[in-house]
């Protein structure tokens, strides 16, 4: 849905041109642009759970040295070493000695994957950079088609270019359907994978090619940087909208998709932006708007549930403190009906402010109220939930004691942390292990209940 | 650097060229350490790239390219870069790969689109942002004690002074943070701090030395080294050295095979960075295979030497089996083939493993095949003494069922001693046979 935001905001300018496709250059730009985003999508989604979402990154470093050296080779075989296909495929060899490399560093040693990518991605690049300083030396001319598999030229994609993408992106998206389950279960469990008898291994590399393969197509199009992107962004995007990886690659070939077109597209009609900078800039605008607002894993909407939860902790605090308070002050045989504030305070280690806002609350929900001298009595109905609560805590100091032995001065802590996600289902498993169904009242604390007993618990 | 063939190496230049090479690989190598301990290796890469907006920025708000600015504006993007990473992984809950491939491909993008607006009136080509140039380093020099002094060079050493200082006064603060966080907050260090302290050295390095030798350099500097020192030792301190002192070898290397290496084939030097990186990839590689714990060599080697220490072992076991079953009093002789045949073994191991125990006095060979020697006997009555009260053992105390220990006991009776069979032989009840109903041998001193 950003995208289609992003997509009216490109129609304000004259996309109606690029929508028709009356010009032929861009047609091809814009379509080839567009198919590399979905498939990289699709690709990326799988990466990016497999905890390799950088592999494009090193990948896209390591084709470098092949590229350059089947230039020496066709130079030295055929005289013009600026043939496609030559080129492509020794990309390709050096790509998959990468991720050779990146495998066996990973099986050999306890490097982890991070430092095994850093080391093939430098040290292929600087082998590129080192032949490309050969190449710059040969007769037949200097590198300079070998620059725009750096920078890429999505300008200047060709129909052939905007094929082979298309070829590309459906040969990913045709093994992604057909290996679905082997492959999620290869990013979620592969340990469970290898004991159902799919060789992970085998599984990884179809995985690696289809990485490999989108990113050589892609390199020479958009460029290395943008390709990274391409495989990251996207894929990482749609991972805020949904928990289901099936939905998620559709996400992801939606977004990278409609990043690359109305990149493509802004760029085609202004003058001064460069292609690939726009689509990375596109699919990083839907990044941080997916961030903020996804529907599963959004910042904005994790922020108010947490909200919504830590309200609700305080409120236990509050009803629990109240009836605590009030349980002494029977045991005292002084005045059992309200609790005073400056009791509550010294209870717990809430501020002012934080008491007032919580004892506001409960009063809004008819838990609590105050009475003259503002202290404060519950309700009916808040007594009921006080006692609940009490008891569920008692429960499991009870619990904790007994089974699992834990000294009991010790487990108010434990049990205030736990006590506020305890459902109905374990309150009665732990009745039935305590043997305590009998009683309908919050049994006596298994400790004494010490004002400020609970520190940074409370929070 | 045109000169003719064979060797084109001046002190003059080439001196300066290793020794902007040497100081920008120490200088990354020793904060490297940290990032690959704490699994930011690509953090290196991803500033590098990064700070390209820094660099427009700076150059669009002073209108110049001279270096103070623009140092300035990209440590500043370098450190957002490190920030912005940390934040898209904490409140994104993004992996951290990927939040950094976000952070860094979209800022790299936002630098190209400004230099691109203002492309009429600027030059700045992010090729040379990016790769630098090292060959380039003797001609830019600065005055220091009356000596022309090849800028970069003054930088550099400065950085790698300071990144020294920074490491040996807070080796300790690195070293808990690098492997516990938790402990060292507890502890009272400032985690956090050191952190970010880290993170500005880190991007302070990548910048002043990729605006001299290039981006690739540094970012195989800060993992490669590190990398194989982690290969060579298992101590910290062994690795910040051990990681500088290959640094500095691999970047003379790069520079001599630049300039040596495509003479072999007629050629003029090549890219000193690249051949540079190239070079810390050989260290790497050797490392890998031939590092003497972690190596994949050494450690195929030591699988091979106890692979075959418990064939022999095996054999011996056979041997041992097939003369209980025979009623006479000499010990048997058994040929290779049926060896073999109940081993599961191959020919080559089996006759590597025969000439060694022959060697050390264990069977004799004779015309029908192997047979034990007397020596050879008491070993083997060990090992099937191990083999059975393992068994008996694992039926007695482990509850297992008798069809399901011959396989346990057939591993367990390769590392069982004295000490432990006694004891073995103490903690169950006294029996002559194992749960298959074959005799325990005794002790061969016993027997």
């Amino acid at each position: 849905m950003n995208a289609a935001v992003a997509i009216a905001v490109g129609s304000l300018f004259g996309w109606a041109d690029v929508l028709l496709l009356r010009d032929y250059n861009t047609r091809v730009v814009v379509l080839g642009a567009t198919l590399l985003g979905m498939g990289a999508g699709v690709v990326g989604s799988f990466t990016l759970l497999r905890k390799r979402a950088l592999i494009g990154d090193a990948l896209s470093h390591a084709t470098l040295p092949g590229i350059a050296t089947a230039f020496l080779v066709g130079s030295a075989l055929w005289g013009d070493g600026k043939s496609l296909p030559l080129l492509l495929a020794g990309g390709a060899v050096s790509g998959v000695m990468g991720v050779g490399a990146i495998l066996l560093i990973r099986r050999y040693t306890r490097l982890s994957e991070d430092a095994a990518l850093g080391i093939v991605l430098s040290v292929f690049f600087g082998a590129g950079v080192a032949l490309l300083g050969i190449v710059q030396q040969m007769p037949t001319g200097h590198a300079a088609g070998l620059e725009s598999f750096i920078y890429g030229k999505t300008a200047a994609m060709l129909s052939r270019d905007a094929w082979l993408i298309a070829g590309v992106a459906a040969v990913c998206v045709a093994a992604s359907l057909a290996l679905f389950k082997e492959l999620s279960l290869l990013c979620f469990d592969p340990g469970f994978a290898a004991s159902r008898g799919y060789s992970v291994g085998w599984l990884d590399t179809v995985l690696m090619a289809m990485v490999v393969i989108t990113t050589i197509v892609g390199l020479q199009a958009v460029g290395l940087i943008l390709m990274i992107a391409l495989l990251v962004i996207p894929p990482a995007a749609a991972r805020f909208w949904t928990e289901d990886l099936r939905t998620m690659t559709r996400i992801a070939a939606i977004l990278g998709g409609a990043s690359a077109f109305v990149g493509a597209t802004l760029s085609a009609t202004y003058p001064k932006l460069p292609s690939g900078a726009t689509i990375v800039l596109t699919a990083a605008t839907a990044f941080l708007l997916s961030a903020l607002f996804g529907s599963k894993r959004g910042v904005v909407l994790r922020w108010f549930r947490r909200q919504a939860f830590l309200r609700g902790v305080a409120m236990d605090h509050l009803l629990r403190s109240v009836y605590e308070t009030l349980e002494q002050q029977r045991a005292e045989q002084a005045d059992a009906d309200g609790a005073s504030i400056a009791r509550l305070m010294a209870l717990r280690s809430w501020t002012p402010a934080e008491l007032r806002r919580v004892v506001h609350r409960a009063e809004r929900r008819e838990l609590v109220r105050r009475d003259s001298q503002g202290a404060i009595r519950l309700t009916a109905r808040g007594a009921v939930e006080a006692e609940r609560l009490t008891r569920q805590h008692r429960l499991w100091e009870m619990y904790l004691i007994t089974h699992a032995e834990v000294a009991p001065a010790r487990v108010d802590r434990g049990a205030d942390a736990i006590e506020h996600v305890l459902d109905p289902e374990t309150i009665r498993h732990l009745e039935s292990l305590l043997d305590e169904a009998a009683i309908l009242v919050p049994p006596a604390s298994p400790h004494v209940i010490e004002p400020g007993a609970l520190g940074e618990a409370s929070s | 650097m045109n000169a003719p063939l064979p060797l084109a190496w001046s002190w003059a230049l080439d001196g300066w060229i290793v020794a902007a090479g040497v100081l920008c690989a120490v200088a990354s190598a020793l904060l490297g350490n940290f990032l690959v301990l704490r699994r930011m290796s690509l953090l290196g890469d991803a500033i590098s790239h990064a700070v390209l907006p820094g660099l427009a920025a700076a150059f669009f708000l002073t209108g110049q390219r001279s270096s103070l600015p623009m140092f300035v504006g990209a440590v500043a993007v370098g450190l957002a870069t490190a920030f912005l990473t940390e934040w898209v992984h904490r409140y994104g809950e993004v992996d951290e790969g990927a939040s950094l491939g976000v952070v860094f491909t979209s800022l790299f993008a936002i630098g190209l689109v400004m230099i691109v607006q203002a492309a009429d009136h600027v030059d700045l080509d992010p090729g040379c942002v990016l790769y630098g140039a090292i060959e380039l380093t003797p001609l830019d020099t600065w005055e220091v004690l009356g000596r022309p002094i090849p800028r970069v060079v003054v930088v550099l050493a400065a950085v790698v002074l300071v990144n020294l200082l920074y490491v040996t006064l807070f080796f300790k603060e690195l070293k808990i943070t690098a492997f516990d966080p938790g402990l060292a907050t507890t502890s009272g260090f400032r985690a956090g701090w050191m952190h970010y302290s880290l993170m500005t050295l880190v991007a302070v390095t990548a910048v002043a030395s990729f605006e001299s030798v290039g981006n690739i350099l540094v970012v195989a500097m800060f993992v490669t080294p590190p990398a194989t020192a982690r290969l060579l030792t298992d101590r910290l301190s062994t690795m910040v050295w051990l990681g500088a002192a290959i640094a500095a070898a691999a970047a003379a290397l790069g520079h001599l095979s630049a300039v040596a290496v495509p003479a072999w084939f007629g050629l003029r030097s090549t890219t000193t960075a690249g051949m540079m990186a190239v070079s810390v990839g050989l260290f790497f590689t050797l490392a890998l295979f031939f590092a003497p714990h972690q190596g994949v060599v050494p450690k195929a080697w030591r699988r091979l030497r106890l692979s075959l220490r418990i064939l022999g072992e095996d054999v011996l076991g056979v041997l041992f089996r097939a003369d209980e079953q025979t009623v006479a009093a000499s010990s048997i002789s058994l040929p290779a083939g049926q060896l073999r045949a109940r081993l599961h073994c191959g020919r080559l191991p089996l006759r590597l493993v025969l000439w060694e125990l022959y060697r050390r006095g264990l069977v004799y060979r004779d015309l029908e095949g192997v047979r034990l020697t007397a020596k050879g006997a008491g070993q083997a009555r060990e090992l099937v003494r191990s083999h059975r009260l393992w068994e008996h053992y694992l039926v007695e105390r482990a509850g297992l069922a008798a069809d399901r220990i011959h396989l346990q006991a057939e591993r367990f009776e390769h590392v069982t001693d004295r000490a432990m069979r006694d004891q073995l032989d103490q903690e169950t009840s006294l029996t002559e046979t194992d749960p298959h109903g074959q005799a325990i041998p005794a002790e061969p001193d016993d027997a």
